[in-house]
């Protein structure tokens, strides 16, 4: 009797212990942080053609719908989803502001040349800082902003189906 | 005389440089507590990524600003999560993970002393 139980306790271990690695297999590797903070965070940044300091405040201002698209001529995703941000900016509900993370001038402004266009205003990150102080790890990454908060984030490069789901918000 | 003074001048001078190494130090003992998420299992003290030489220079920046060790971790965690620190802070959320080590030790603890009163009888 004692014997059996000792079994079925470990069948039951070893399910459960099958079951949760069967489970990580799913779970991404890209590291998504959990905040609280909803706020967007203020700070001053170079335009990218005006060369104007401009402060996040001046841009953020209205009851409009905002998405911040961090992006680097370098960056190989961020190419995959510039004809969506493209379609998207001819919806007048929306802002797209880019913020150029991390690249050189020249050949941000080529790739803008031979893309097009979809950001009212590109902010310049230099360094890095801004994009930590929203919180990102990296580009590209997305946030959707309305009232001045963060209601959506989005790691990685949009798709199709993620640009349905920014339409339905600002529906 | 004239060298005596000379020599204290440079003496002094030299000594500010205790100051910005102070920086350094607590930069790096920072840095070293911080997760670098991009990278698997690197601190961002140890990786080269994008990441983690932007997160280095908030770092600096933050103490040059006259930030402490725990308002950086603060304002970092306000913006990725407890996950960024390697030593989590104890709070709430935290009590499982700082007290079940010792409550296993606890536990496995009072097996051994049961086993032996048994065998003492």
């Amino acid at each position: 009797m004692r014997n059996r139980i000792a079994y079925l306790l470990l069948i039951i271990f070893f399910s459960f212990v099958f079951l949760v690695f069967y489970r990580g297999l799913d779970n991404s590797n890209l590291y998504t942080p959990k905040t609280d903070v909803k706020d967007i965070p203020e700070f001053t940044s170079k335009t990218f053609f005006e060369k104007k300091s401009l402060n996040s405040r001046d841009i953020f201002n209205k009851n409009n719908f905002y998405l911040l698209n961090i992006w680097a001529s370098w960056c190989v995703p961020c190419r995959d989803e510039h004809p969506l941000l493209i379609n998207l900016g001819k919806n007048k509900k929306i802002k797209i502001i880019g913020l150029n993370y991390k690249d050189n001038f020249n050949s941000a402004e080529k790739f803008i040349n031979e893309f097009g266009n979809p950001y009212s205003i590109i902010l310049v990150d230099r360094n890095g800082t801004k994009a930590i102080e929203w919180g990102a790890i990296g580009v590209p990454e997305t946030f959707l902003i309305h009232k001045n908060k963060i209601i959506k984030r989005y790691v990685g490069p949009l798709n199709s189906k993620l640009i349905e789901e920014i339409e339905s918000y600002i529906k | 005389m004239k060298f005596l003074k000379l020599f204290f001048a440079i003496l002094i001078f030299f000594n500010f440089n205790t100051l910005k190494a102070d920086e350094i130090k607590i930069q790096n003992k920072i840095t070293k507590n911080l997760r670098c998420l991009i990278c698997q299992g690197q601190s961002v003290y140890d990786s080269d990524s994008e990441f983690a030489i932007s997160l280095k220079l908030v770092v600096k920046n933050k103490i040059e600003e006259g930030f402490s060790e725990d308002q950086i971790y603060k304002f970092l965690t306000n913006k990725y999560g407890e996950w960024i620190l390697y030593d989590p802070q104890f709070n709430k959320n935290t009590y499982i993970l700082w007290f079940l080590p010792l409550l296993i030790f606890l536990f496995g603890g009072a097996i051994i002393l049961k086993k032996l009163i048994n065998i003492k009888k």
